[in-house]
């Protein structure tokens, strides 16, 4: 998917994250948690993952956890990924390149 | 070298006799020589010892660099006192090389990180710290690591020599011209001053903090004048606010009412629950609802507690109230409801640090405690608790009476979540060890109840009363299960606080964090 | 990726807990009260522009989350909403068991529910007819439609009545004896038994009123319902305690249920049990008090 502009999901509510994605050249991650030191490396590799599988390919993308669990995490990516491209309201592929 | 809960022990820091923790009651029998302060003769009638400013008071008392200065956090976190004693000695002295032995620093005292960072504070000694403190401390700026102590182990170290107070300060919501102390009368009400007591016995010099002078004799004086060389009036030593809520009010957080009715259903399966019980819970969300349940099943035994002792809030004066509980002792003081009842309603007593936890004296009140309920950070496989460093590696919490009185009750109930946003409560290895798994009995949880299997008397009473339990192992998988498994945190050799056991012995070390590079 | 269980159409529902789809926190573990059901709500508590986010939170809580014996429901938006159809493909793609339908007024919006459905269920690969479906009852014009909507379909488990809505039609308030919905109750309930589902009582919002949500729970289980919506899971425990049957109905169902079972098999229909006449037409309510009384811990037989 193309990030056609900038977009966000997400709460700084604790368990919950804000996710920021606007367009880039190449994927850029900025990412801050409030559990950095036990998770910060597997929280970006779910975003990452989960960018990947959307076929995102440039974006620079920030993340602000707040002690969300991975499918939080997941959620928050996808949707501001789909509101970039006007695309969250109908037709997700759940289960597709969503799960 | 490896302590009695796994945890390496710098050599280095095996010196003068100190050792590794090797198990609870290990010091029992063994005899301390007392130390004794070196303290100024006052022969000559005075009629005030009144001085006009804090400078005043720390000349009078021969304040130099180098010295170590005691405080007591009954004002919590509405505490002004640290603060403007150290900006006098610092600022106006101009004294440096200083060490800070309070009973606990709170974010009241953030002010204070500054001092750290300049080298001018370069010793910390403290039951709790958090805030900006926390911060520069876990970071090491902090020149000689920080000793944690509980609350009992604070008066043993001080008995025994271990932290020489040059000059005590207490910050008396009441005092007299001559420094007589009560906790209680001024703008500033705390109730009970249980941690000063022992540090104006045993400190050089002693100096009176308030914001209410009352007539001579301020009595029944909690800190009593014929151990205070200085009076200093103040026009504030507080902000009444923060230093007592208004009252403290059951949880109604429905996840904390389950657990707590879980606590007192453990409790009342055991044989120790029996009329003139005694009991000690924390004001934490699920301890202090624990109170509601257990009253239900006070009333259907048809039995009353006998005592209970601890930092008080409104629910324990309230059973007071009601006939329900025979006496309150207590150190200190959470609401107003406690404030105000502290040695004005029949029962309710003060008791210094050393009766209350000190595991070194002739016995003190947790040693004849049947059941305590506590709170943690994180709790591992071992059933050893953290209530100290965040799951970060930061300095952010206490250990407080948490250590002393899991070593001397007879029933010992942790309740916490699993989980606390994505961090497991429930862990494999704690952060640090502030409370060994050997004084842990019961773990009660929103997942489950998991007994230590150094209890299997517990076991048979839980299973006997229908209660469903399962291994600590079990409750840690379903942690990670739902939150992942965390990985491991790194640090760097430099240790920046020692964690000491209430008996003297080093229970675990806080070494700086390394922050995570993405 | 969690498998839930084939849904039972007919099981224990005294409650079922309403949680915002959209908040991380509250729907990680709801399971843990003790809940009968728990229904997400992609509706009223979701803000008209976190509908997209909420969808994207339910898809992997249903898919992640082990909920373990506790049934999931979804109460999607209205028909009259833009929302309701990408709803119901989030539901039946992630496995909910059943779904809510908000404000139905006819069996024609369960039909319109019941095409979307299977439409979804064909497009995912998931079984045609996995899927229940319960109608809440929010208008006036639902509560006299009440039995073509409860006999609409055979996905159809049970009706709910919504008092929120329903009162404001009717020009009424809450009332403490429930004067204000006697009638629609009765309705609802008459029309849930004459279609052989089950039946449902709105929520009660006053947390701090528990006098008046005991006296509307025990008015509940006099008229019938088969279970409560609720708002908080302190709500839970008293209606499990209501709707437990008491000593005697146990003892007493469970002596029907064992002298059928040895009674048919010597090819005898109408016996007697303490001197009253029982017939197979005693036997489903028998094995729904012992079903009961298994739920609340009362019951440990192998009868049920």
């Amino acid at each position: 998917m193309e990030i056609l502009k900038s977009a966000s999901a997400g709460t700084l509510e604790s368990s919950d994250c804000l996710v920021t994605v606007e367009p880039g050249s190449g994927v850029s991650l900025e990412l801050s948690s409030s559990v950095m030191n036990q998770y910060g490396r597997q929280i970006k590799a779910t975003v990452l993952e989960t960018l990947q599988r959307l076929g995102v390919e440039n974006a620079a993308v920030t993340v602000v956890d707040k002690g969300a669990l991975d499918c939080t995490l997941k959620a928050r990516v996808e949707c501001a990924v789909f509101r970039s491209c006007d695309a969250s309201a109908s037709n997700i592929p759940w289960g597709g390149a969503v799960r | 070298m490896k302590n009695a809960v796994g945890r390496e022990i710098p050599d280095s820091l095996l010196v003068n006799g100190k050792e590794v923790y090797q198990g609870k009651q290990y010091m029992d029998g063994k005899y301390i020589q007392k130390a004794a302060p070196c303290t100024r003769r006052y022969e000559k009638p005075q009629e005030s010892k009144i001085v006009a400013t804090l400078a005043d008071a720390l000349r009078h008392c021969g304040a130099r660099s180098g010295m170590t200065f005691s405080f007591h956090h009954h004002l919590r976190d509405g505490d002004f006192v640290v603060n403007m004693v150290m900006k006098a000695a610092i600022e106006e002295l101009g004294l440096d090389n200083l060490t800070i032995a309070a009973t606990s620093l709170g974010s009241a005292h953030d002010p204070i990180a500054d001092y750290i960072e300049q080298g001018k504070v370069v010793g910390i000694q403290t039951s709790g710290i958090r805030g900006r403190m926390g911060e520069v401390v876990s970071a090491g700026k902090l020149k000689t690591p920080a000793i944690i102590r509980s609350h009992g182990g604070r008066p043993r170290a001080i008995e025994a020599g271990e932290v020489h107070i040059d000059i005590a300060f207490v910050a008396a919501p009441t005092s007299d011209c001559v420094g007589n102390c009560r906790g209680i009368g001024g703008k500033s009400n705390c109730g009970s001053l249980g941690y000063a007591m022992t540090d104006a016995k045993y400190a050089d010099h002693v100096v009176v903090v308030t914001d209410c002078l009352v007539d001579f004799p301020n009595l029944p004086a909690s800190v009593e004048a014929i151990d205070v060389d200085a009076v200093v009036v103040v026009d504030s030593i507080g902000n009444p606010k923060k230093i007592a809520s208004a009252a403290a009010r059951i949880s109604q957080n429905p996840r904390d009412l389950m657990m707590a009715e879980n606590v007192a259903k453990v409790i009342a399966s055991t044989p120790y629950f029996k009329d003139g019980f005694s009991f000690q819970t924390g004001v934490g969300g699920p301890s202090l609802a624990a109170n509601l349940f257990l009253e239900k099943y006070m009333d259907e035994r048809n039995i009353k507690m006998g005592w209970a002792i601890g930092g008080i809030c409104g629910p324990m004066v309230e059973l007071l109230k009601k006939g329900k509980v025979g006496k309150v002792i207590d150190v200190q003081d959470f609401d107003l409801d406690a404030v105000n009842s502290i040695n004005r309603t029949p029962g309710h007593y003060e008791m210094s640090a050393s009766q209350y936890a000190n595991p070194a004296n002739k016995g003190a009140f947790v040693n004849k405690l049947d059941f305590v309920v506590l709170a943690a950070l994180e709790i591992d496989t071992g059933f050893n608790v953290n209530v100290l460093t965040g799951s970060d590696g930061v300095l952010r919490g206490a250990p407080g009476g948490h250590p002393d009185t899991a070593a001397g009750s007879k029933v010992c109930i942790i309740v916490t979540p699993l989980t606390r946003g994505r961090m497991a409560t429930v862990c494999e290895k704690v952060v640090t060890v502030t409370t060994p798994g050997d004084c842990v009995d019961v773990l009660v949880t929103d997942y489950g109840i998991a007994v230590n299997p150094l209890r299997p008397d517990l076991i048979a009473c839980l299973d006997k009363a229908g209660i469903p339990h399962v291994t600590i192992e079990s409750l840690k998988e379903k942690a990670y299960s739902l939150v992942g498994r965390p990985d491991d945190l790194e640090w760097e050799d430099k240790v920046v606080a020692v964690l000491e056991a209430r008996d003297g012995t080093i229970l675990d070390v806080v070494r700086k964090i390394k922050p995570l590079e993405l | 990726m969690i498998k839930r269980p084939k849904p039972e159409r007919f099981r224990l529902r005294r409650t079922m807990m309403f949680m915002n789809a959209q908040k991380p926190g509250l729907i990680k573990d709801a399971y843990i009260y003790g809940c009968d059901s728990i229904m997400l709500d992609l509706e009223d508590a979701v803000a008209e522009n976190q509908k997209d986010a909420a969808r994207f939170s339910l898809y992997h809580a249903l898919t992640t989350i082990d909920y373990g014996s506790t049934e999931v429901i979804v109460r999607i938006n209205g028909l009259d909403t833009p929302h309701w159809q990408e709803d119901i493909r989030v539901c039946v793609a992630g496995g909910a068991d059943g779904i809510r339908i908000a404000k139905c007024e006819s069996a024609q919006d369960v039909h319109t529910v019941e095409a979307a459905v299977e439409a979804a269920e064909k497009e995912f690969g998931v079984e045609v007819g996995r899927t229940l479906l319960m109608a809440a009852l929010e208008s006036p014009k639902g509560i006299l439609n009440a039995y073509e909507i409860c006999a609409a379909s055979q996905r159809m488990f049970g009706v709910a009545i919504s008092g929120g809505d329903f009162r404001k039609c009717m020009q009424t308030t809450f009332q403490r004896d429930g004067v204000d919905m006697l009638a629609a109750r009765g309705q609802m309930l008459i029309a849930a038994r004459a279609a052989g589902i089950q039946c449902f009582d709105t929520v009660f919002t006053n947390l701090d009123d528990e006098e008046g949500f005991r006296a509307e729970v025990l008015q509940n289980k006099a008229m019938g319902f088969d279970g409560k919506s609720l708002i908080n899971p302190k709500q839970i425990r008293f209606v499990h305690e209501v709707f437990a049957p008491t000593e005697k109905e146990i003892r007493q169902a469970e002596k029907i249920v064992r002298a059928f079972e040895e009674q048919s098999k010597a090819g005898v229909g109408v016996f007697t049990v303490d001197g009253k006449m029982i017939d197979v037409a005693f036997i489903p309510g028998a094995r729904r008090t012992l079903r009961l009384a298994k739920a609340c811990g009362m019951y440990e037989g192998d009868l049920v």
